[in-house]
Parts: structure tokens; sequence; C-alpha cells
């Protein structure tokens, strides 16, 4: 526990109180169960009867199912049901349909074409595991192997085999218009211009299976009153049971899950697949049903982190600040959706880093693949690309010949600075981790460095939305790729601007903000602007753009296509809470002092 | 299938069965008996979690067959505590977050038993080596080692409670 060390200062407008427990070991409320062996996991129940169900999996990356014959199997001593496709009553699903995000793209149980290795096609419930693993080696299965894909940028080949029928062109469809994620900040294209040097890097990230210790698995048990209950190893409970409903188009007043002792998870064990299957096998055979992976399909079909492929470009300037910065993102969703999306939209949020760099632009595409479907892990869709920015930024210093820490500091953002997702960034502390790191590791910096902070120098002009190239229709670039480069879509040559302070491109309405917080600073009478705190913050224009401006001149957009005004956010004095609390702080930091 | 009765002793309690062919060790205990305190983790005896001690010696029960424990005596973590008294290493694993989703510590526990067993003054290179066959994936390795060198010291000076 003496590893940690809590630095208040740097939270002290985000927590109040005195944080006691932090630094501190405490004993956990579960632990007596863990160390006695009594905490019970999902298959620490046992039912008298209990089946076993076992699945007939895909042995090819990409096939078609030509035909299936259980009849032997079926007739398997212990056999009690083989379970099919026809069985699930809605086989069609994706996972975050449950909040209104992308289209129904996975069978629970594949009926025609299987997309990745290990993709199940059948089910069978039988009286011991040992029974069930012999009837599925029983089941003859005829295919057709079809060329398979399993490369990101392979699969936006135009040539490429079509891995998920939902998304015909290999991607995930944003907004329904959109074949990757876009952010556009400031004009990338005139920063690489005035760059002193252009460095480019591109980074790859394998799969990592979560390997939590207890496989995934439930055990589905008819209840009187007509319901089931579901013991399972779920992450997400709620999800799960919302999923099962729907899958097996069921209320879910009639679903009791019972979960929350999870022997590990990570991020693998939100899927939904192990309890729609073990409700569906006690719903057909009115006993208990275990379905549980075994090591084995823990590690092939269990959903990974995904494969990542991010391919940064900077314009550095003389003076090593970053002037321009774009990405392409390929995160490999594996044969079917699952939660890649969001993992593309969180990656997105958080480009370029915690940097203050005027021009940002990206396309981040969530491309299907013959692999195995990924998933949730660990900050994934932040992870991979925090590797690709690190060691890209390690790449900047050499380039410009500076120490890699020095290089960060210089252009780490600071509080008050705009992000190029249009928040302004608070409590940020990246320059005070750099000056720690650099001391716990004897590495030596400037005195620049030094002697910079988060708390000094962010805002200003910084704080600014920068003007936003978009092309002649308005937009910030393709919908399409097109090879897609991150530079806007300039046929004509004709490029516009969104003004200075426009929070959003065409056609959305950027909602008033929720957190007066997220407006800046506070006013200049509030005691935390004053000049001890060494900065007063601009605040950033919210509203309607005033007017486009032209690189060339065109005719004015109608008046009618002119967004409503958004209502300003009410003034608060009183109320609004400074950025940052520091009164009654104090400044000393072990290991260094803040100036 | 024909099945073959054995009898033999669990955590000092007799216990008699039939068992098929087979059937595991891992399997008789958490089902026929309803000692549920070894854990499932891969059944192919690569993890740990299913440890058990037979006759006092380390055992995975995945990789047992339970025809192969008859007339021999088995302890889990079950049978660790002394009625309501916890084992030294079951206090210390608590003190020293040694557990967090706690899924291997049952295995964790037997293997750290067997070692305190038979050396009672372990250097930090024993307490590793003697758990290197037991995978954890949460809590990590650190704490874990922390709390049974601990739990000896522990035991050294004030013998088992």
């Amino acid at each position: 526990m003496t590893s940690f060390e809590f630095r208040r200062e740097f939270f002290a407008d985000e927590r109040q109180g005195q944080l006691n427990e932090i630094g501190k070991p405490t004993i956990r409320q579960d632990i007596l169960g863990h160390v006695t062996g009594r905490s019970p996991y999902y298959d620490d129940h046992l039912f008298d009867g209990l089946l076993h169900m076992r699945c007939v999996r895909s042995p090819h990356h990409h096939a078609r199912i030509v035909s299936v014959d259980f009849s032997e199997a079926a007739r398997m001593e212990g056999v009690r049901r083989v379970v099919g496709p026809d069985d699930v009553p809605k086989n069609l699903n994706t996972l975050l349909s449950l909040i209104g995000f992308g289209k129904e793209d996975e069978p629970l149980l594949t009926p025609s074409k299987v997309a990745y290795r290990g993709e199940p096609i059948l089910a069978i419930v039988a009286e011991s595991e040992r029974q069930a693993r012999a009837a599925v080696q029983a089941v003859r299965v005829e295919w057709e192997e079809l060329p398979h894909v399993l490369d990101v940028e392979e699969a936006l080949k135009p040539n490429a085999p079509v891995v998920n029928a939902t998304y015909p062109g290999n991607t995930f469809e944003y907004y329904d218009k959109y074949d990757h994620q876009k952010l556009r900040f400031g004009d990338v294209e005139q920063g690489f211009a005035k760059a002193d040097q252009i460095v480019e890097g591109s980074y790859r990230m394998s799969p990592i299976e979560q390997a939590p210790m207890e496989t995934c698995g439930a055990i589905a048990v008819p209840e009187t009153n007509d319901r089931i209950a579901c013991y399972t190893s779920t992450q997400a409970l709620f999800f799960s049971l919302a999923t099962t409903a729907k899958l097996l188009d069921m209320s879910s007043a009639r679903l009791h899950f019972v979960g929350g002792t999870v022997g590990g998870g990570f991020g693998g064990k939100v899927d939904s697949i192990v309890e729609p299957m073990s409700v569906l096998g006690a719903l057909l055979t009115g006993a208990p049903v275990k379905f549980m992976w075994d090591r084995e399909e823990e590690m092939q079909v269990g959903a990974p982190r995904g494969a990542e492929l991010w391919k940064i470009k900077d314009g550095i300037d003389s003076r090593g600040r970053i002037v321009a910065r774009s990405f392409t993102g390929y995160f490999d969703s594996g044969a079917y959706t699952r939660l890649s999306s969001y993992a593309v939209v969180k990656a997105t949020g958080h480009l370029p880093g915690p940097y203050s760099i005027p021009n940002v632009a990206s396309n981040v595409f969530c491309v299907f693949t013959n692999r195995t479907p990924a998933t949730a892990m660990r900050g994934f869709g932040i992870t991979g690309v925090d590797f690709a920015i690190e060691c890209q930024m390690d790449r900047g210093a050499r380039a410009t010949n500076m120490n890699p820490i020095d290089f960060r500091i210089l252009n780490a953002y600071r509080d008050g600075d705009m992000k190029a997702h249009r928040r302004l960034a608070k409590n940020t502390a990246l320059i005070e981790c750099c000056q720690v790191v650099a001391d716990k590791a004897r590495w030596i910096i400037g005195s620049q460095s030094r002697t910079q902070s988060s708390l000094r120098g962010g805002g200003g002009e910084k704080a600014h939305v920068p003007a936003t190239v978009i092309d002649e229709e308005g937009r910030i670039g393709d919908r399409r790729r097109s090879d897609v480069p991150t530079a806007p879509h300039s046929a004509g040559g004709r490029k516009r601007r969104l003004p200075e302070g426009s929070l959003r491109g065409e056609d959305v309405v950027a909602a008033p903000p929720q957190n007066p917080d997220m407006l800046g600073d506070a006013p200049a009478s509030d005691p935390a602007a004053s000049p001890e705190n060494g900065r007063t913050l601009a605040r950033p224009r919210f509203g309607p753009p005033a007017e486009v401006q032209v690189d060339r001149p065109r005719p004015r957009r109608p008046q009618a296509r002119e967004r409503p005004a958004i209502p300003a956010a009410p003034a608060r004095p009183s109320t609004r809470r400074p950025l940052r609390r520091r009164t009654s702080v104090s400044r000393h930091v072990s290991g260094f002092r803040r100036r | 299938m024909a099945k073959t009765p054995i009898a033999f002793s669990l955590n000092g309690m007799e216990r008699s069965m039939f068992v098929d062919p087979g059937q595991n060790l891992l399997d008789a205990l958490r089902r026929g008996v309803g000692d549920l305190s070894p854990k499932y983790g891969c059944a192919q005896g690569t993890c740990g979690t299913c440890s058990v001690l037979v006759d006092g010696k380390l055992q995975l029960a995945c990789i047992t067959l339970a025809e192969a424990v008859a007339g021999s005596s088995v302890t889990t973590t079950a049978g660790l505590a002394d009625g309501s008294e916890l084992h030294p290493l079951q206090r210390s694993f608590m003190d020293n977050f040694a557990a967090q989703c706690g899924y291997c510590t049952p295995g964790m526990l037997m293997a750290a038993k067997a070692l305190l067993d038979r050396n009672p003054s372990p250097q930090r290179q024993d307490v590793v080596e003697a758990i290197s066959g037991n995978l954890c994936r949460c809590t990590g390795y650190e704490p874990i080692i922390d709390a049974i060198l601990k739990a000896a010291a522990f035991m050294r000076t004030r013998g088992r409670p």
C-alpha cells in the first residue's frame, strides 16, 4: 500500500473532504468468503439433475454451412435436447441495441454462415458434460469454406470478403452515413504546411485475451411462477438480463438473475452469451442447465481486447511544439460489433492524447474481420491509442533532438486549454506527472520543464475553438473511405471554415452545457481568477456560428438553414464553483515545489 | 457405467461415495461431496486454482482421478480454519490484500500451506517457487507472497493458534 501517494492538490475541486481512505489498506468486505472458499461464484450453486450444454463450433474462419446432421447425436446416451438456431426466438442482436446504437448483426446460434473460428451453430444439452462433449463430436457438419480476412487494412480493400452481411463494407456505420468516426479541430493541412518537420508513425496492437481465472458461464434453473433463475459470472447483470429477454423474446419479469461474485472479468464477461444460452436450455428442457466455457473456449471464442492499428502524423515547429496531428485508426472488431463501435467513439474522444495541439484530425474505423469478435477490456479504445501516442511522442522527441520528457512537458495540455472534442481541460496534471516521473527515474529534465505547471500558461488563446475546415457541402470530410486522408474532402478546391468558437459541424445543434463548469473559468470577480491564480480564461463561444467564412467567395447559405440560437448558460456567480479551489491546499508536494 | 465405491477422509471427516471411472477429484469434491472450495480454472492442470492436499502433498484436483484418493486424507481450503478460528494464512491474506476476485485464493492457500508445513521459515524465493503453479489474474503476486511470508513469521513466533 505504501506505493500509493495521493496528491490532493490536483483534485481539490473534484473531491471535498479529507479522503482518509486513500493510501491506507482497507479489508475488503467480501474477503472472508474468498479466504474460506465460500464466496458464491455462479458455479458454486448445486442443483439436482443439472444438465450440461455444449456447442458445436465452426472450425473455419469463414464458411457457409451446407448441411448439419445431428441425428446420431440426438440418439446418444444422456442427450436431452439439440438446440438449433430456430429455437432462438429473436436470433439476431447487437449488444448496444439496448442503448439504440448499431444494427442487429449477430445471431446467438448461427444459421447459415459463420464468420469466425469457434462460432457456435448448434448446442447439445445432455445429462453429463462428458455426454454433451461426445454428442457434439457426433454432429456432422458440411462446410463450404469461404475466403477470409484477418487484417483490418485487407478488410477495407475493394475485393475483400464480406465478413458481416449487416455491414457489407466491413465497417460499422456511424450515424447511418459515415463508415468511420471523425474528428476535426482546426486545419491540420495548414498546420502541416507551417511545420518545420513532419513525423509519421504506424503502431499495431495485438488482441489480448482477458483470461479470467473463472471462465464465462451460467446456470439457468426453472423456478416456480414460470420464472427462470440464472446464476451467472457476468460483469453486467442487468445488461445480460435485458439481452436474454430480448433474444428469447420473453418478459424480463420472468428472469431472476443472480450474480455479483465474479472470478475475474476485466471486460471479458459483458457479452451476454452464456446467459441466454443457459436460459434457452432451461426453457426447452424444463431442467437446470449449465453452460460453461472450458478453458479452450475461453481462449478461442472469449472476446478479447481487439487488435488496433494507428497511423499518426505530426507537424512539429522549430521550437518543438506539435502544431498539427492527424490520426487514421483501425479498430479490429472481429466478426461482429459487440462493443467495438463504442470503443472507437471513446478513442476519438481521447484524441490527441493529453497534449494541446491546435490542429487535430482523425478518421477511425471500426472494421469487421474474420477474427474472434472483440469486446471490452480495461480501458479499451483508450489503452491502444495511448500506446500509439506515447510511442509517437518518443519519436517526435528524437526527431527534434529533445529529451522525451521535456518534449512532453512542452506540449502538455494545461488547465483551461480547449481539447479537440471541444471541452475545456481541467484538473490536468501531465506536467506534474512528468516531473515526478523524472525525479523517480533520476532522469534529468531541463530547468524550463522544472518550472512549468499545469495551472499556468493554459487558457487564453488556447481556450478557443479554432476555425475548423469544412468542405463546400458543410461537411468536415468524406463520409465514406476513399483511402480517407484526414484532410477534408476538397472537390473543386473550395474549402470553407466553421468559424472560431463553433462547437459542432453540420446538422447537429450543440446542446447547452448541463454543467456550468464546462463553461470554463469563473467571472473575473471570482476569487479563483485573482492574479494569485495566475490566469484568466476566456470563455469559449457557445452558440450558432455567426457567419461562415469562405476561402473563396461563394453564395451565403440560405437563412432558413440557420440553427436555432442556443440559450446562454445562466450566470450564477454565487453558485458557480471556481475551476480550482486552492485556498486551503498546501503548495508543497513531496519531491518538488510547484514554483 | 460401473461406479466405484471409495472412502476417504476430507478435512478430518470420513466420506464415502460412488465415483465414475475417469471422474476427477475436483468434480467428486464439488458435486459429489459439496465441498465447493476448490475451483475450476482450466481442467488441464495448468492454473492451480483446484489445488488440494492429498496426504499432505499438494495436488491438482482436476488431474487427479477421484478413485486415486481412496483411503487417503484430503485437505481443502474449507478445512483450513479451526472451527471459527481462521488459519494464520487466511488471516494474513485478509490483512495484506492478497485476494481481489478470490478465485485463485483457495489454490494459493493450499500451495502456501503445503510450503509452510514442510518449511516453516521460507525465504521469498521459496514462496515464489511454492506458488509458481498457481495463476492469479487480478491481485498480482506480490501481496500474496507478502501475505505468506507474514503468516510464516507469525506462525514461527506464536505457533498455530
